[in-house]
């Protein structure tokens, strides 16, 4: 197949990229954006095969074959609730692949002198760059999210002055391969060295804050893919992973818009850092008493009510509870009692996770309520059931100007009548903050897991 | 083509690209936020004809040869992965607008 044949069908396979994006961009026609883009995919794969000069057909097959396996299975057998940090995973091994391929690039051409042009060994410099803090940051966001290593931001002395100089030898090498020095030790410094860089990137945030890294990452792998086109001279490496680049920054904004965070704040501002001046700032707020109730208190509670909202929340997302409180919401509608769900938008560990939850276990969607209209119904609400959110109720993002999350928009559980809280233990949130929704007079507490309490609830109110 | 005027073609396209990524975007519900990522996740899995290009020109050096197929694995783990996991996080939200009408 010619170069320009190439060409043009590999512009079929962009075209049904930006058709992807664009289908994706609303809930009736998504699931068909997803397929028409697997299959551009697909035919972009078919044209490379095809290409005369390729010539390691067998080798690329077993290759595909053992990778498409290994992430069809790991995609299939995730439960709904790790859905996060499989999309860090699958990230992450992208912008692996982007950074090996300078790497190949490098070995390739660089012994050869006069034969990496500037642009080329630029492109090369930042895809290794880019690719590798994409491939080891997605590892430990990963690590996070699956709770492998601790979700708090993690600290130590010293640290900003040692990332700082990681990145100075980084962009030392970076700077001196884009130069033209072709010393083959120097690509991999500049793949090992940014690699170090991304994990101690991503270390020192917070687990709360780890959707929208994993989105900023998203949108570096694709720049990496597109430095790769440079590399290679193929318009659909350029035009793909830069849709990518600028869509995934365009997301990465809007996620931390809803969170009511900048960026340079998610990155730099290491929540935990906050946390001796919050400490003492919500001290006052939190010194009263915590009331527990049974199961069968709040099960009366519930059945007596007239409206009832539920307020999901990662807890309810790690207990695999949504069919439990589907099953709950259907007892209390029996009785007539009118049951809707607050979504807050960063409930849960990604923009929108309660809504793939609760769609899984079939709730209408006419019942679940986006924040604003969610608290514009709480003050003539009985009761607010939270079950398993924390940060995305806490008060303090309104009224403490020490919180970390002040500003954050949050569900106004606290002017419903009654609000009872189902938690595993007093332990704070993923952001590691204090809540005063807990000493509320207002509040009950339900301790022990999201699914067992509700399942003892439905029983309770069935009793009832 | 020169190299120098094709990559000025290459950096067309590439501003060209920016600008429709911002807008393509532009008006999506938070509730497809996580789906959009993820599915833009899996487009980036691209790097696959990279790194098969790489893995399959007959230059005749067998550490370049190994290096492309390491990233062929990897960049297919992210394309399969990357549509399945979002096919499946979309099939939920379909599920609920097939029950909308009757409910």
């Amino acid at each position: 197949m010619s170069r320009e044949v190439t060409n043009l069908l590999y512009l079929i396979t962009i075209v049904t990229f930006i058709l992807a994006l664009r289908f994706l961009s609303n809930p009736a026609t998504a699931r068909r954006g997803n397929q028409i883009g697997a299959a551009g995919m697909l035919l972009a794969i078919i044209v490379t095969f095809a290409q005369n000069e390729v010539v390691s057909y067998w080798e690329i097959a077993v290759g595909m074959a053992v990778g498409g396996t290994f992430g069809a299975v790991a995609a299939r057998k995730v439960h709904m609730t790790a859905m996060p940090q499989m999309v860090a995973l699958f990230n992450g091994v992208g912008g692996g692949a982007a950074a090996l391929i300078s790497l190949a690039e490098f070995h390739l051409h660089a012994p050869d002198p006069g034969t990496l042009q500037w642009d080329i060994s630029t492109a090369i410099m930042l895809s290794a760059i880019i690719g590798s803090i994409s491939f080891s940051g997605s590892l430990v966001a990963f690590a996070k999210l699956q709770e492998l290593i601790r979700g708090r931001p993690i600290v130590y002395p010293l640290q900003q002055p040692t990332n700082a100089l990681v990145f100075a030898g980084v962009l030392a090498a970076g700077i001196a391969i884009a130069a033209g020095a072709e010393q083959q030790w120097l690509i991999w410094a500049l793949i090992g060295g940014s690699a170090l860089f991304g994990v101690l990137f991503v270390l020192p945030i917070g687990g709360a804050d780890m959707p929208v890294v994993i989105s900023l990452l998203n949108a570096f792998t694709g720049l990496a893919a597109a430095a790769t086109g440079f590399e290679l001279e193929n318009n659909v490496l350029i035009v793909s992973g830069m849709l990518v680049g600028a869509s995934g920054t365009f997301l990465t904004i809007m996620m931390g818009r809803a969170m009511n965070r900048s960026i340079a704040n998610v990155l730099f501002g290491a929540f935990g850092q906050l946390a001796p001046a919050t400490a003492a700032a919500a001290a006052g707020a939190t010194d009263g008493q915590v009331r527990s109730a049974s199961a069968e208190d709040v099960a009366v509670m519930l059945a007596y009510a007239h409206k009832v909202v539920f307020v999901p929340g990662y807890g309810m997302a790690v207990a695999q509870a949504q069919h439990d409180v589907r099953a709950l919401a259907d007892v209390l509608e029996a009785r007539g009692v009118e049951v809707s769900y607050a979504i807050h938008p960063v409930a849960g560990r990604m923009p929108g996770h309660m809504n793939v939850l609760l769609a899984e276990a079939n709730v209408p969607y006419p019942q679940l309520k986006e924040m604003d209209e969610a608290n514009a119904e709480f003050p003539r609400t009985d009761v607010a059931l939270v079950i398993g959110a924390n940060d995305v109720v806490n008060p303090d993002a309104r009224n403490n100007t020490g919180s970390p999350i002040y500003g954050m928009p949050i569900l106004n559980v606290d002017e419903s009548q009654q609000v009872v809280v189902l938690k595993r233990s007093m332990s704070p949130g993923f952001a590691g903050i204090d809540n005063p929704l807990f000493v509320n007079p207002k509040t009950v507490m339900l301790f022990g897991d999201a699914k067992e309490s509700v399942d003892k609830l439905t029983a309770s109110v069935k009793a009832v | 083509m020169s190299h120098g005027l094709l990559l000025t073609f290459e950096i067309t396209i590439l501003v060209l690209a920016i600008f429709l990524g911002f807008e393509v975007i532009s008006k999506v519900p938070t509730m497809l936020h996580t789906p959009l990522m993820s599915g833009t996740n899996a487009i980036h899995g691209i790097v696959i004809v990279g790194a098969m290009l790489v893995a399959g020109l007959d230059h005749k050096d067998t550490l370049t040869t190994v290096i492309g197929l390491v990233a062929v694995v990897l960049a297919s783990a992210n394309v399969v992965g990357g549509f399945v996991v979002t096919d499946r996080m979309l099939e939920m939200f379909k599920k609920r607008e097939r029950r909308e009408p009757d409910s």
